[in-house]
């Protein structure tokens, strides 16, 4: 009688710590496939970490008080990158060393922007925003100016420091 | 009703014994045959039999339809930025109904949506969203966005100039979300910047994580379907209750109920056979689209546009004044699919009939008539300059025939320096600023300097970039730009000079 009692007692606690542990093991299991599934999807995200400085060629290719397209490689390009590998920008040479580098990215929603050197103004294409040749806002949507990079000269060449797509919240 | 189906029915089940036979060894052991006879001829209300009811099942086969065709085409697709472009290139130009069937995956996935959109009106307007039906709206809501999810990666997946540069446009809305913009624009990219590593990603969302969404979605929506019964014909004064609708619901169906199958399913079959055909009969009219230029970014003559389902969005976003653009992106949408979404919860009971539903009928309307607008404005996009007008276009020859030497050189500049991006002469040109023909009604000289030099009003100011001669010039050629039977602009009263009397 007494067994009987205890064995009817003891089995919903088997049952319970079975049951327990259960959650407990598919908790642990769901943690080491999920922390590395996230950790894997929001790997891409790193700060200002993804810019490098890249050579954009000498400086006597770009002359003085005219704006010109440069083409650089993405410094974070993968094999399979293909054309996309290839980044552009505008590049003014205001005289001597003293330059603009501008991203070719509008400011408003990151469409390609073209220069046009004699009404001296680059337009966007997508939504209508303008610019002055110095990148700062003429009309139409765009918040701001053109996205201009930071650059050096380092022996008779061009520098900027670049890698990301300018936007709002990272500019180049 | 059910005369013309018997007879080949019995035929067809007299000519396949063996077939029978096999028929019956799974049924045993499925016993799926019952389970799908006993849901698909389930009592449905007599009316629900109704053309009206049939843009569900036609947006269920074009999404079949889009996974055949999508995975016939992953068979051939490359998802490498290196490559993708030359696969498509491949399909279009060498793969056996390659074209055809990338044809059918575009005008399908139009297709879709469209006839999704009817769907989704038809069961607005007809209140069918109310008790017990909140969950079905609720699942259909978060298929309608899971669809237009489907139609922008897939857009991307195209990888050429358009793909690119939308990218370019997804992630600089998602740059202006506040402190984790730029961790969303590396998350949406795979990396800093629109490469290799953002096809990987938008084809993983294309061809795996959102279909089994959509997948699991429909199943549910198909489930309420069947468990809640197909929405009855609203009739105005006919007030949903939560006490009594279900029970009213079932004696209707028990007493004047027909079975799906067939009666109300002959016309969803018409209606799944038409829509298929129709987008069949586009692919092989019209096509597919594109691909249009290879993803270089360093190619600058692009014009991106989207496909037209984000024509209005993209119309918006040039027309918003720029300072509500932000809140309305980040705020204004996700409220709106909020709103969508609980719409049921608000107005989950009441009247169903859209005669008794004037603000439900005013809302289609105006959200109808607001979408296609902004979708044509899209496609016309006046806003957006005309990048080669400087080269591409003559001066009309009446403006400058018999015209003295200072209005040609002013004919010149307008020519040189690009004026006729934005505005046009003649009829050609761009439609950012005013047309020039008949400047000279609406403008004195002395605002036509200002104009030109300060700008204003959407117009850059040129003061820095025209020589004194060429203003001189091109103020000389635009006051002759007036019809001969119209007067010159006249200074307004109080800007003339006024005599001194000291």
């Amino acid at each position: 009688m007494c067994a009987n009692h205890d064995s009817l007692a003891s089995t919903p606690s088997r049952r319970g710590f079975l049951f327990t542990l259960g959650l407990a093991l598919s908790g642990l299991a769901a943690a080491l496939a999920g922390i590395p599934i996230v950790g894997y999807i929001f790997g891409p995200v790193r700060g200002r970490a993804g810019q490098a400085w890249i050579k954009l060629g000498s400086v006597a290719t770009f002359p003085e008080g005219q704006t010109r397209l440069a083409t650089y490689d993405n410094p974070f390009r993968v094999a399979w990158d293909g054309p996309t590998a290839k980044i552009a920008c505008w590049v003014r040479r205001v005289g001597g060393d003293q330059f603009q580098v501008f991203a070719i990215n509008c400011a408003h929603l990151g469409c390609p922007v073209r220069w046009f050197p004699q009404s001296r103004l680059f337009m966007c294409p997508c939504h209508g925003g303008a610019y002055y040749e110095d990148g700062s806002r003429a009309s139409g949507p765009p918040p701001r100016g053109l996205f201009e990079y930071e650059y050096e000269i380092r022996q008779g060449q061009l520098w900027v420091r670049g890698g990301q797509l300018p936007t709002l919240a990272g500019p180049v | 009703m059910w005369g013309p189906f018997r007879g080949p029915h019995v035929q067809l089940m007299a000519l396949a014994g063996p077939l029978r036979s096999v028929a019956a060894w799974l049924e045993v052991r499925t016993g799926l045959a019952a389970a799908l006879t006993l849901a698909v001829t389930h009592p449905v209300p007599r009316r629900t039999a109704s053309w009206w009811y049939v843009f569900g099942s036609a947006t269920l086969v074009l999404f079949a339809l889009q996974i055949a065709t999508g995975v016939c085409l992953a068979l051939v697709y490359v998802p490498a930025a290196d490559q993708a472009y030359q696969s498509l290139l491949y399909l279009n130009d060498q793969a056996a109904f390659g074209a055809y069937l990338r044809a059918a995956h575009f005008w399908g996935s139009n297709g879709m949506v469209l006839v999704m959109t009817l769907h989704m009106l038809q069961v607005f307007l007809f209140g069918a969203y109310k008790y017990p039906r909140e969950l079905t709206w609720i699942a259909g809501v978060l298929l309608f966005l899971c669809t237009l999810g489907m139609a922008f990666t897939g857009q991307i997946l195209r990888w050429d100039q358009d793909a690119y540069w939308g990218l370019g446009i997804g992630a600089s809305i998602a740059a202006r979300a506040p402190v984790v913009g730029s961790m969303l624009v590396h998350v949406l990219l795979g990396g800093p910047i629109i490469a290799g590593r953002t096809l990987s990603r938008f084809f993983a969302l294309h061809v795996f994580a959102i279909p089994g969404i959509l997948i699991a979605l429909t199943g549910l929506h198909l489930w309420l379907v069947l468990r809640l019964g197909v929405n009855e014909w609203p009739m105005p004064g006919r007030v949903v209750d939560r006490e009594t609708y279900r029970t009213r619901y079932e004696d209707e169906v028990h007493r004047d109920g027909v079975p799906f199958f067939p009666v109300a399913a002959r016309k969803d079959m018409v209606g799944m056979a038409v829509v298929v055909l129709v987008v069949l009969a586009c692919a092989a009219i019209f096509g597919p689209n594109g691909p249009h230029g290879a993803p270089d970014p360093t190619v600058t003559d692009a014009s991106p546009r989207p496909d037209f389902y984000f024509l209005s969005l993209f119309a918006l976003l040039a027309l918003l004044p720029p300072w509500t653009e932000t809140v309305i992106l980040l705020v204004g949408m996700p409220l709106a699919i909020v709103l969508l979404l609980a719409l049921p919860l608000f107005a989950g009971t009441g009247e169903k009939s859209w005669r008794r539903r004037p603000v439900a009928v005013l809302s289609v309307l105006l959200i109808l008539l607001v979408v296609t607008t902004l979708a044509a404005l899209g496609v016309m996009s006046p806003w957006s300059p005309v990048m080669d007008a400087g080269t591409a276009l003559a001066t009309p020859v009446a403006y400058v025939q018999g015209r003295a030497p200072l209005d040609l050189q002013g004919a010149l500049v307008v020519q040189n320096k690009q004026c006729r991006n934005c505005h046009s002469l003649g009829g050609e040109g761009g439609r950012r600023g005013p047309a020039l023909d008949g400047v000279a009604t609406r403008l004195t000289r002395d605002q036509l300097i200002r104009q030109v030099l300060q700008g204003g009003g959407n117009m850059p100011a040129y003061g820095k970039n025209l020589a004194p001669a060429e203003v001189n010039a091109l103020v000389a050629f635009l006051e002759t730009l007036r019809p001969s039977n119209q007067p010159p602009a006249r200074a307004p009263v109080a800007a003339r000079p006024v005599a001194r009397q000291d």
